[in-house]
């Protein structure tokens, strides 16, 4: 594998050299979600660059490289009882473990169990000159330099080609249990809020078709306990599945996907598809919402014009900040042109 | 960096803040001279405690125009010298921007002033059944902002994570004094992650007016299971059984014989004195979660060969409990006239191992250290004891400290967990990261701070702009 490190080195320095672009690809799982359409000279394909390099159950530590198939992950780590507590989505296994840093892309548990970005103690990449870089490493704590292992997530790998990265696992919750209730999205908001400020095994709270779905998860007895208490109705459901793979019907369809970084006050919307999920952080709408609260982010998910921006603007502070930092991974802005903004 | 005109400076900052806010006179900025870490001291040329934000704004505008050194400080209370102010520079303490903005219970969020006390969060969101994750030991005295700084941990990381993982959005005024908002009310923000890459900067990036953080509920219950183990081997072999058990401790603590000792005379918790290695076990939950783990880190305590066991009956007795392993630092200060506190982080495999080595290097220095150790997630306390006063002990200590932090380099680990690298472990970064690492980090510096007038000095070394900023102050003074 060493030789195949130092082919993707030589690619992405080769680029450098002759002035060109390049769209860096995994599993393309996500090719046409989350970030605009990227038009690049060449592809720099990670896909062939897998398979673990370490792991150590007792350590909780995790690392592999960035073509590692999500899928493959987590049947490593259910072998051991563990789990990444992220919980990605595969994709129908061509997630990978990179591409799903870069997108900081989590399932429906993200308030309670974390992100990928809360996960990831360190990378190796190849920045924009071409140099390979390892920042982070495989202990829980690290504070020495910039955090520029978490500035991967979300950064669509405009900063930097991810080709390995360390991670924190967990172990798996003991017992599960999905409780639905019949109710209507702002009474779901309202149980939402109140269930979780109390201090029970809680991590999952979705509203979708009419339904509240809360799920507990932890040591069993707790778990009983508190379904005990909460009451509702005990579903079996692929539901959490289906938000985390997006392949619940909701998803379905050509019209445009679009995601609300939001907390528990935004009111639910009056009209059109919607789902509830992250507790009432996190809204999927089918149709632009009619106003954006202040602090919160919206984003096309998927599907619409992939041409255009697909995030809301920075203030021209941010704006700045943000493009002196890519410039000072990637001068000559060859990675993933235009993916996460146009002027990136 | 042209020579600085304190005159001009002086009556700048005059212009934006009122005279109780600026400190002029030496012996009154004595108190500022050092953070946590008295080995490093230095005075600034002037101290300026900013009342509002706009105040913060304008001394930075200010500095910025007249290219003076700025070293932002919260409660100064930081262990690697961060927080100590440039010679040439203007120390902005930011202690008075203390107030709690708002508690928002459903949200379940606190929006906060940086320099209000990180135990202030907690305890203002008790009212509503609700706290603060990240607890570091200092935790009744050191500000939301430099806990920022330095990415703060605690004795409850493994469960509930650092600072970086409990914040939702702050407040941000650049080298500048431009102001910008990062994150936001959800969990997802457009662009870069600046709020990861700003937690844990040390102030070299940006100075931030002010954070939300997320609060977690209170929970019902939290039990603690002190053993006592015949080895550091043994000890460090059940915390790995308790990973692999399946359980997540809420805290999980290691202290070694020394810092028994030093504890339990101090604190009189009853901790077994015959122990070569202590474990502090805590779970927290739901009654009925508790209880199991309880029963199940007991079994896996036994198996691994635990010489005395105790489980904290109730509140009083866990906080006894407790009360030795957060008083182990002045502990550890009573046996010796000064102390120096190492921040490495370990692979948990690795720990038996690194404590043989520090027991070796302690006889080949000839000074003691007692091994105070965040087990859970590797991060290791050592206390070297010397005495300030013979200054060849000084020297003893800090080359006994560099050995520690590269060796805990050389097993897979990282030479500091939660305390920053500052002034104090400059001279490492060289051992953890390679040339070309170091020279992004400055690339990175530059883009938020292009003179490099943010707390310079500190926390990246900088190679190729070495000519332009001023040389460190020497490394040992001791005023």
């Amino acid at each position: 594998m060493a030789d195949a490190l130092q082919a993707l080195v030589e690619q992405v320095a080769g680029a450098r050299r002759a002035g060109q672009t390049l769209r860096i690809r995994g599993g393309d799982s996500k090719v046409h979600m989350i970030g605009r359409d990227c038009h690049a000279d060449r592809d720099l394909k990670l896909a062939g660059y897998h398979g673990v390099s370490d792991y150590q159950p007792r350590e909780l530590v995790l690392s592999a490289r960035a073509g590692t198939r999500i899928s493959d992950l987590q049947l490593l780590l259910a072998e051991r009882g563990q789990t990444l507590p992220f919980d990605p989505p595969a994709f129908a296994g061509s997630a990978t473990l990179g591409g799903t840093l870069a997108c900081n892309i989590n399932g429906p548990g993200r308030p309670w169990l974390g992100s990928v970005r809360d996960a990831v103690l360190g990378v190796q990449l190849i920045n924009g000159e071409g140099e390979l870089l390892e920042f982070g490493g495989k202990v829980m704590k690290n504070v020495a330099g910039y955090d520029i292992s978490r500035l991967q997530a979300g950064a669509l790998g405009t900063l930097g080609a991810i080709t390995e990265v360390h991670l924190k696992v967990l172990p798996l919750p003991e017992y599960s249990v999905t409780l639905a209730y019949d109710c209507s999205a702002e009474a779901a908001l309202q149980q939402m809020a109140e269930k979780a400020r109390q201090p029970k095994p809680l991590n999952g709270a979705c509203w979708l078709d009419g339904r509240l779905y809360l799920r507990l998860a932890g040591a069993q007895q707790a778990v009983q306990h508190t379904a005990g208490i909460w009451g509702g109705e005990q579903v079996e459901t692929p539901l959490w599945e289906q938000l985390r793979d997006l392949t619940h019907p909701f998803f379905d369809g050509e019209q445009p996907l679009w995601r609300l970084a939001t907390n528990i006050h935004t009111p639910a919307e009056k009209a059109g598809a919607q789902c509830i999920d992250w507790g009432g952080s996190q809204r999927w709408l089918r149709s632009l919402p009619g106003t954006i609260p202040a602090g919160s982010h919206l984003a096309l998910f998927a599907g619409g014009d992939r041409q255009s921006e697909v995030r809301g603007e920075l203030d021209p502070v941010q704006q700045r900040l943000q493009l002196r930092l890519k410039q000072s991974m990637d001068p000559a802005g060859m990675l993933n042109p235009g993916r996460l903004y146009s002027w990136m | 960096m042209n020579s600085i005109d304190r005159g001009q400076l002086l009556a700048d900052l005059r212009a934006i803040l009122p005279d109780h806010c600026l400190i002029d006179d030496r012996e009154s900025q004595r108190p500022f001279e050092c953070d946590g870490l008295p080995l490093y001291r230095e005075l600034p040329l002037l101290v300026a405690l900013p009342e509002t934000v706009d105040e913060v704004q304008s001394v930075l505008r200010c500095c910025h125009r007249l290219a003076v050194p700025v070293v932002a400080r919260g409660s100064g209370t930081g262990l690697c010298a961060g927080a100590m102010p440039h010679p040439e520079g203007v120390l902005l303490g930011l202690s008075k921007l203390n107030r709690i903005l708002d508690i928002d219970p459903d949200a379940r969020t606190a929006r906060v002033q940086p320099g209000v006390s990180n135990l202030a969060i907690s305890g203002a969101a008790a009212a509503h059944g609700l706290y603060y994750g990240p607890d570091p030991s200092s935790q009744i005295a050191c500000s939301i902002g430099g806990n920022v700084a330095e990415n703060a941990g605690g004795v409850h990381c493994l469960k509930y994570g650092l600072t970086v993982h409990n914040l939702l959005s702050m407040e941000l005024l650049t080298v500048e004094g431009d102001r910008t908002s990062l994150g936001g009310t959800g969990l997802d923000s457009p662009g870069y992650d600046l709020m990861a890459l700003l937690t844990g900067s040390e102030g070299l990036l940006g100075v931030v007016t002010e954070v939300t953080v997320k609060l977690l509920p209170t929970p019902e219950v939290a039990r603690v299971i002190m053993a006592g183990f015949d080895s550091v081997r043994a000890a460090g072999d059940a915390v790995g059984a308790v990973i692999a058990a399946g359980i997540i401790p809420a805290g999980l603590e290691m202290m070694d014989a020394l810092a028994i000792e030093a504890a339990d005379e101090f604190a009189n918790a009853g901790y077994p004195r015959d122990a070569q290695a202590l474990l502090l076990c805590e779970l927290d939950g739901t009654e009925q979660e508790v209880e199991h783990h309880i029963a199940a880190v007991q079994s896996v305590f036994t198996q691994c060969g635990a010489s005395s066991m105790r489980v904290s009956a109730d509140e009083a007795e866990r906080q006894l409990l407790w009360k030795g392993r957060k008083s182990a630092f002045p502990a550890v200060g009573r046996m010796s006239p000064d102390y120096y506190c190492m921040d490495g982080t370990i692979p948990r495999s690795q720990v038996s191992h690194v404590l043989e080595e520090i027991a070796r290097l302690s006889q080949h220095y000839q000074l003691r250290c007692a091994n105070v150790f965040h087990a859970g997630d590797g991060n290791l306390h050592p206390l070297i004891m010397f005495d300030a006063g013979k200054p060849e002990e000084i020297a003893r200590a800090e080359r006994f400290g560099a050995d520690i932090l590269e060796l805990s380099v050389a097993v897979g680990g990282c030479i500091t967990g939660e305390h920053g690298v500052g002034l104090e472990k400059l001279a490492q970064m060289p051992s953890q990261f390679g040339e070309a690492e170091l020279h992004q980090f400055e690339e990175i510096k530059t883009a938020f701070d292009p003179a490099l007038t943010l707390n310079p000095g500190k926390g990246i070394p900088i190679l190729k702009r070495c000519q332009e900023y001023r040389a460190l102050p020497a490394r040992h003074r001791h005023g």
